[in-house]
């Protein structure tokens, strides 16, 4: 344990530890008043909220000192931070001493973590691309007029628990494990577990095809080229067979295709994370060009 | 006495000086709540009058604001720090040593400059939360979320090229981690996909570019500071505006329709 310990009380991992409560603090917070709004609104009672929100307050003083207030409380937390602990220094930079492990900032740590299922083109530069490029993407995708300027979980089921989903039990969870489990050679490390630099790991990995006994490259490129496509194209399939349903209508197959690719991708990191856990997989689509 | 400081405040709100500077009086009337927003540079952002849920800590967290003023407070320690700083190789882990045993309350600086640029990352990560939660990325409000999204990476690049500047194991091995992604960049990296075909080598591939070398060395301390004192700071700030701007523009803070 006292190694956890000896993490949780490095002065960069602080705010990764802060960031437990603030989270869970915000989203019972979020979850209290959409229950509140979705139980008005279950009661006929939209228009409730629709008058407390035109409901208009002078700005001075009811905003301006809620905002005072909030600036003050932050300075003074900002101020007993700085005073009781310091900023890290370690050794001068030394490029010919690798430290083992060697780790990214934390807010990146997820996607390091990212690199025990992917290769550095996708956990490295084409994951981040998407999400960037993804959480751009979700207000064009996004079709439902409901929900506009209010906590509710009713009316926006699908968008709040993928939201959610990606960013805590993707982000939020990775950068933990990135930070907490992951000791000397990238090896995963229970919290009561000494990190041995000399700790031992099988290499049993292997590559989807030779599951099915596929021996020569050229049969294994085409094999996961044809899994790795066959994946992308049950989402087509599933559009085509729901396209009359309300939800697809209502986007156009512009937007679902966008929205199916982004889905999928995301959907694609959980899946490898099992197969590697459960079957040892390491790549889907081996080429002499890249690997997935 | 109280009526002396009665006197002396009278006579200093009638001088010319200082109507010059401030345009109203202090009678708590609708007028002047409206004039107090309008008339004040700082608080002008602000519209005069606001839905009532817009003022509830509970509604908003205050997270966009909270993000704001750390970086308030990154610009000005980091400005400060900037005095005592040498982003070389010869002399910049000395200044780091010199800031916390020579510079009066030079820790205290750094300190509050880092755990702000933390602090920052987090406040903006739940400013993303609440937004998304409320819904109010949703019309008219996209393009601010566009924006929104800019100023989170740009943070996160802020962060990032700001850890390198000590230049201790810790800064140099975290940067060397981070940026090892950039050599296997599809088509621009060379150890990308497609990257060696389209001639794409140690020293001249993406990752080249963003070192300034084959390895983080001296040149890549510059380029940090370089990015991290001048291009993205203000980067940041003309997004801010932007944001700041449409939030107005938009219909203000999102309520419900």
């Amino acid at each position: 344990m006292e190694n956890l310990w000896l993490i949780i009380g490095k002065a960069d991992n602080v705010p990764i530890v802060m960031m437990i409560p603030l989270f869970a603090y915000y989203s019972w917070l979020a979850f209290k008043q959409a229950t509140a709004n979705d139980r008005l609104i279950a009661d006929g009672k939209y228009s409730e909220l629709q008058e407390e929100g035109k409901d208009r307050i002078f700005t001075w003083p009811l905003l301006t000192r809620n905002e005072f207030l909030c600036a003050i409380l932050i300075m003074v937390i900002l101020t007993v931070w700085s005073v009781a602990l310091d900023a890290p220094l370690e050794q001068p930079a030394n490029p010919a001493k690798t430290p083992n492990p060697s780790k990214a900032p934390w807010y990146f740590l997820g996607l390091q973590e990212m690199l025990v299922y992917f290769d550095p083109w996708l956990a490295g530069v084409v994951f981040p691309t998407l999400i960037i490029v993804g959480l751009m993407a979700i207000p064009y995708i996004d079709k439902n007029p409901k929900g506009n300027g209010y906590y509710t979980w009713q009316q926006r089921k699908f968008a709040i628990s993928t939201f959610v989903f990606g960013f805590f039990a993707l982000w939020l969870m990775m950068t933990f494990v990135g930070t907490f489990l992951r000791g000397p050679g990238w090896n995963f490390f229970m919290p009561w577990d000494r990190w041995d630099p000399h700790k031992v790991v099988a290499m049993t990995n292997v590559d989807l095809h030779q599951f099915f006994g596929i021996r020569s490259s050229l049969a294994a490129f085409f094999f996961g080229g044809f899994v790795v496509t066959a994946y992308f194209s049950l989402g087509a399939l599933f559009y085509y067979w729901k396209r009359n349903a309300e939800f697809f209508k209502k986007m156009g197959p512009v937007r679902c295709g966008i929205l199916i690719f982004l889905f999928l991708s995301m959907i694609s990191l959980p899946i490898k994370m099992i197969l590697r856990w459960t079957f040892n997989v390491k790549y889907i689509w081996v080429t002499p060009w890249f690997n997935i | 006495m109280p009526a002396f400081f009665d006197k002396m405040k009278n006579s200093l709100l009638k001088t010319q000086v200082w109507k010059s500077m401030f345009r109203h009086g202090y009678e708590d009337s609708p007028r002047n709540r409206y004039l107090q927003v309008l008339d004040n540079v700082w608080l002008h952002l602000h519209p005069t009058r606001i839905p009532r849920h817009g003022a509830y800590i509970r509604f908003t967290w205050c997270m966009g604001g909270i993000t704001f003023l750390l970086f308030l407070v990154t610009a000005v320690t980091g400005v400060l720090l900037m005095f005592y700083y040498r982003p070389t190789a010869e002399y910049a882990y000395n200044d780091m040593k010199y800031l916390e045993f020579d510079v009066p309350f030079g820790m205290f600086l750094r300190n509050m400059h880092r755990w702000a640029a933390h602090g920052m990352v987090i406040a903006v990560w739940l400013h993303m939360f609440r937004v998304f939660l409320t819904g109010s990325y949703k019309p008219p409000r996209e393009f601010n979320w566009v924006v929104g999204v800019i100023l989170l990476t740009t943070t996160l690049l802020l962060s990032f090229t700001g850890y390198l500047l000590p230049w201790d194991q810790l800064s140099i091995w975290a940067v060397t981690v981070g940026t090892n992604m950039a050599r296997a960049a599809p088509l621009l990296g060379h150890e990308g996909p497609f990257g060696p075909e389209l001639g794409m080598k140690p020293d001249n591939d993406m990752r080249f570019v963003l070192l300034g070398g084959t390895q983080v060395g001296p040149p890549t301390l510059l380029r940090f500071y370089v990015l991290h004192c001048v291009f993205f700071p203000l980067f940041l700030a003309i997004f801010i505006g932007v944001h700041f701007w449409r939030v107005r523009k938009d219909g203000g803070i999102s309520g419900p329709l």
